[in-house]
């Protein structure tokens, strides 16, 4: 596994400057839109790379609950961190978006807009939580609010299902219907920016289980560390046997 | 079951005593959200039209920030002496300790909305259009929403630096459907224009939803240590 990692960057380079390309150049413009409608390319596949690492980051919480391995709970982390990242591209790259074309940044009340919100703010919570606590079970705590977190998402979509939205229809299973080229490109950026988020998923994993073991050896060395100390102290005379 | 009966209603007995006795939690969030209110008054100097349509907003605004100010003591009150460590080791169901500090908090929260309803009544010139009975389900609905996640998140919260701060932190993006509810529940009500069925319908399950989550894993909160 660890001998494909090098080739990982460069793939995903490739990819990514690919898919630009296709974004900026051979999509065709839109016909209502004109060139503003390409940032969806950035937008929707940074949406539902968030969305995915969430759902990872429940997935792995539970697990961790259940099961308490290691593993799992630096899972989750690294999939929040990245997760932020990535939800804040698409609350930062919808405004964007919608000054020109509905003549406003933001639709106060929007169901899709104030639940992308919510699950932001959630998910930093969850990040704070996890810098701010000093007990030694900062995982268990997170991973608790992980599924509170989880848990509010089917209800804040519930609690504005009165109020109407702007945001335009799913692309996929929407019922829309979209030009094959423009739905290419759609894919092929999906694909780049999974490619980019598992290629930093996985660097801060082996980071995170790096610093872990490496805190780990410390307590250790510190403890046998203390213990030769103590040893030491003794009176002379009265040496341990 | 019996001995969770009494586990809980003694605790709730001791936390109520003793906040009849200092009145700590109740004398500061009535104090501070009377300043909410001051201010918002001088912010704000709204027809009575206009105050129907924001009232619901300020009214929540200024209990949830109180209620963070009785949830931050919650716990900390069992810091001192090592209460909580012998909570952990005791045999006593810890369901027990969280439905009693849920519940003290419950009660702590509806006194203060009781006291401070009437002076924003007069503050704003409130007259309700809507069914006016509704608004004790949409408060007390609502007020156990806050107050469930709320005591839940403190126990959280208390082995964080800087504690205090970390509650509100961690409690409002979790509230935010409650408190939509709550906002929009009491507007609909205060301008008579909409049913605030819907909005009751929403607490309830966030009621149901949450609750179920607090009592399935505060037992593992309260043991992680």
């Amino acid at each position: 596994m660890k001998k494909i990692f090098p080739i990982l960057p460069a793939l995903s380079a490739i990819l990514l400057i690919y898919a630009s390309y296709q974004a900026l150049k051979v999509a065709p413009t839109d016909a209502l839109q004109g060139d503003v409608y390409r940032i969806i390319y950035y937008h929707v596949p940074s949406a539902w790379t968030a969305f995915l690492l969430f759902l990872i980051n429940f997935v792995a919480s539970i697990t961790y609950l259940v099961w308490r391995n290691d593993k799992s709970d630096v899972l989750a982390l690294v999939s929040a961190e990245v997760g932020v990242v990535f939800c804040t591209i698409v609350l930062v790259t919808g405004p964007i978006w919608a000054r020109p074309v509905w003549g406003i940044w933001w639709a106060p009340g929007d169901i899709r807009l104030t639940s992308t919100l919510v699950l932001w703010l959630i998910y930093v919570s969850y990040l704070v939580l996890r810098k701010f606590s000093t007990s030694a079970q900062t995982q268990v705590m997170a991973a608790a609010l992980a599924v509170f977190g989880a848990l509010d998402v089917p209800l804040v979509y519930f609690s504005i299902w009165f109020f109407r939205t702007q945001h335009p229809q799913p692309v996929i299973g929407g019922g829309g219907s979209m030009d094959p080229r423009m739905l290419h490109t759609l894919l092929v950026s999906w694909l780049a920016f999974l490619l980019f988020a598992f290629l930093v998923c996985w660097s801060r994993y082996r980071l995170e289980l790096l610093k872990r073991g490496v805190e780990r050896a410390e307590a250790m060395e510190s403890l046998v560390g203390a213990g030769a100390a103590a040893t030491t102290s003794l009176p002379l005379g009265r040496s341990p046997r | 079951m019996n001995s969770l009966w009494a586990v809980t209603w003694a605790t709730l007995v001791k936390d109520v005593r003793l906040e009849w006795r200092s009145k700590d939690a109740l004398n500061s969030m009535l104090f501070f959200s009377l300043l909410v209110v001051v201010i918002f008054v001088f912010s704000f100097d709204p027809l009575a039209e206009e105050s129907r349509h924001i009232v619901g907003g300020l009214v929540w605004i200024a209990f949830l920030f109180a209620a963070v100010v009785a949830l931050n003591q919650t716990w900390a009150r069992e810091l001192r002496n090592q209460v909580l460590d012998a909570y952990r080791v005791s045999p006593a169901p810890a369901t027990g300790l969280f439905i009693a500090k849920a519940v003290g908090n419950f009660i702590f929260v509806c006194v203060l909305e009781a006291l401070m309803t009437p002076l924003f009544v007069i503050f704003y010139n409130l007259h309700v259009l809507g069914p006016a009975w509704q608004l004790v389900p949409i408060a007390l609905l609502g007020t156990w929403a806050l107050v469930v996640n709320g005591t839940f998140f403190a126990a959280m919260s208390l082995r964080t630096r800087n504690r205090e701060i970390m509650l509100p932190l961690l409690l409002f993006p979790v509230s935010i459907p409650a408190v939509i509810g709550m906002v929009a529940g009491t507007t609909a009500i205060l301008t008579g224009e909409d049913s605030a069925h819907f909005y009751l319908v929403l607490l309830l399950t966030y009621d149901v939803v949450f609750t179920t989550a607090c009592l399935a894993l505060f037992r593992t909160i309260l043991h992680a240590e």
